[in-house]
């Protein structure tokens, strides 16, 4: 059985050699469904991040592929073999925890050896391989310390290399840096980037955060109510995004709801609720007739006198105004009623609130997408 | 220094501290008064403390109740830990009525246990024994260290098995390797308040015992009902320090393992 899906896993990709494989996978907890019919496939290599709100099944996901779950239906392969059925222990991965969950009573030296030892490795490979972790994660000066003697972001680079020096063919990361502040993060996330460039391996992290998610990832799932709504490189979610879904939740966006007038070959003639006439570009040939126009705040633009612009330009006032330093953001009501948010680069234009303006965007900066 | 004026709850605080300790004070002194009567001063004398290491029958009590609370203790704290541990671990129905009984032995009245403890034995015909004072002491043993134990676990990382689990170990590789010292400072602390309770039980252990055992408490009892004589001031003072001592152990202990898991 193991063997014909071996074989079944290298005919599906034979281009890329698929290192973690989910396969129509049901995870329910009594009458709560956490994750349906799952279908993911994260490539050798790959630094793939699932990407949803709290309570989307992806850190679910995540302790499937772990086997602290098991699947209610379907198939979880590693490598090519199904491990379905496969107990955490017996796993060819590695997990960071969220909240570290290192070993207080061991020393960091220990913590990270945990796995070795357990693996009955001989003492001098031990060490040589803990000195190669510890120098991985920059902290060969701290082997001898407790974790209660760390700082926040120390435990996590213990937490990372208790993982990566069992040299596992695949990392997982339960948001990783989420328990770090704003700064720490932002130096976290760019050692792990260095740090899967240097290993080479898998890497697959669950995050809320776009922003990491964006920043990091070579492909990026958006999941949502237990299912994904799109795989994608991080300029496909953030440029192409395939659901109103995968816009609102990707950076921010302003969703225009209404039906479609006339198609053309790549793009639609259609009129919002409150009785605008846009016109957008068309990813899916979907035959829905209620649609929803995502529309960019930095992909509009305002200007204080009438632009030359044909189509997508509207006339309305400014009712709220932040700055953000590089940039302004504003809130325009429209005279149909409607309000967008707009991001403008922070130029010496006179704008105040209720200073009235133009807003326009090309119609290449705006998507129809199917309601959620 | 400007003196502090003096408060109304500072005074009552001072007030209730003395009518919890003054009548151990006085006590105290009066286990170094040597005089024939428990409650008169005879000048500062150890000959009290003298009689007591050498009464052979207060030393044969001392030992059986040491006996019991050791036995008691130990296996409680097996049992007691893999109770919590079961508790806090497993998903199953009802959970929160398990968690609530498993406590209980320590607010039902000490007399219903022990009368309980009594009807079941005679209708089961088991002789009354030192076996049968363990088994009673067990119950609350039990439920005390589970109750300590289970405060800890919920206090740890509920991840650190399954990083164990995920590092290659096996269950009872993580069990033994990573919870268990974990949980080791609240095991200890709830043995040595489980011992201290023990110790010091009269009740349970007086309908539990038999011809044959005849635990300290029971021993002082039946001597202080034809009058409290000296070497028993002197033998509450010993009593009153060994628990102090070892509940003050287990606060430390407990104090120790909470700073252990705290950063620096």
């Amino acid at each position: 059985m193991a063997q014909t899906v071996r074989s079944a896993a290298v005919t599906a990709t034979p281009a890329t050699q698929s290192d973690v494989e989910l396969r129509r996978v049901v995870k329910a907890f009594g009458t709560e469904v956490a994750v349906r019919d799952l279908d993911l496939t994260v490539h050798q290599g790959e630094f793939f991040s699932i990407l949803g709100p709290s309570g989307c099944g992806k850190t679910t996901t995540l302790r499937l592929i772990a086997g602290f779950e098991t699947p209610t239906a379907g198939d979880v392969l590693i490598q090519g073999a199904n491990v379905s059925t496969v107990p955490a222990h017996r796993r060819p991965v590695n997990t960071v925890f969220q909240s570290y969950a290192l070993f207080d009573h061991m020393t960091v030296k220990d913590n990270i050896a945990f796995g070795l030892k357990i693996r009955r490795m001989g003492s001098l490979q031990v060490r040589d391989r803990v000195a190669e972790a510890l120098r991985l994660v920059r902290m060969e000066t701290m082997a001898a310390r407790y974790p209660a003697q760390l700082s926040g972001g120390q435990q996590q680079r213990v937490a990372l290399a208790r993982a990566l020096v069992n040299h596992p063919a695949v990392m997982l990361l339960d948001e990783p840096l989420g328990a770090l502040d704003q700064k720490l993060r932002k130096q976290m996330q760019v050692e792990l980037a260095n740090l899967h460039r240097q290993l080479g391996i898998t890497f697959i992290m669950v995050t809320h955060d776009q922003e990491e998610a964006l920043s990091l990832s070579d492909r990026i799932a958006v999941m949502n109510n237990g299912q994904i709504e799109q795989i994608g490189t991080p300029s496909d979610i953030y440029d192409r995004p395939r659901t109103a879904f995968v816009a609102d939740f990707i950076g921010d966006t302003n969703l225009l709801p209404g039906r479609i007038d006339q198609a053309y070959p790549s793009q639609v003639q259609v009129t919002t609720d409150s009785g605008l006439r846009v016109l957008a570009c068309t990813a899916s040939s979907g035959g829905a007739q209620t649609v929803v126009v995502s529309v960019r705040p930095e992909k509009i633009n305002l200007s204080l006198s009438a632009p030359a612009a044909a189509n997508n330009c509207y006339q309305g006032h400014i009712s709220h105004l932040m700055y953000l330093g590089t940039h302004l953001h504003c809130v325009v009501r429209l005279g149909s009623g409607e309000t967008l948010m707009v991001r403008q680069p922070n130029r010496a234009e006179s704008l105040g609130v209720d200073t009235a303006v133009y807003v326009h965007w090309a119609a290449d900066d705006c998507l129809v997408l199917d309601p959620a | 220094m400007p003196s502090r004026p003096v408060t109304w709850p500072s005074l009552f605080t001072a007030l209730m501290y003395a009518f919890m300790y003054f009548p151990i004070i006085v006590l105290g002194a009066y286990s170094f008064s040597d005089s024939r009567y428990s409650a008169s001063w005879g000048g500062f004398s150890l000959r009290w403390y003298r009689a007591l290491f050498s009464d052979r029958r207060l030393l044969a009590a001392l030992q059986d109740s040491l006996v019991i609370a050791i036995v008691a203790v130990a296996i409680s704290a097996v049992l007691g830990t893999l109770m919590a541990i079961g508790l806090a671990r497993h998903r199953f129905p009802g959970k929160g009525l398990y968690r609530g009984m498993s406590y209980l032995p320590l607010i039902i009245p000490d007399i219903a246990i022990a009368v309980a403890t009594l009807v079941f034995l005679a209708s089961v015909a088991v002789p009354l024994s030192l076996g049968t004072i363990i088994a009673a002491h067990m119950v609350f043993c039990l439920a005390y260290i589970a109750v300590v134990v289970s405060s800890r676990i919920q206090r740890l990382d509920p991840n650190l098995e399954e990083a164990a689990l995920d590092l290659g170990a096996t269950h009872t590789q993580a069990m033994l390797k990573v919870l268990l010292p974990q949980l080791a400072p609240g095991i200890l602390a709830g043995c040595l308040l489980a011992f201290v309770l023990s110790m010091d039980d009269l009740l349970i252990s007086s309908f539990t015992a038999g011809g044959g055992a005849n635990p300290l408490p029971i021993e002082i009892f039946s001597r202080v009902r034809t009058g409290v004589k000296p070497d028993i001031n002197a033998l509450s003072v010993m009593l009153i320090l060994g628990s102090a001592l070892l509940a003050g152990l287990a606060e430390y202990v407990r104090y120790w393992g909470d700073r252990q898991r705290q950063k620096i």
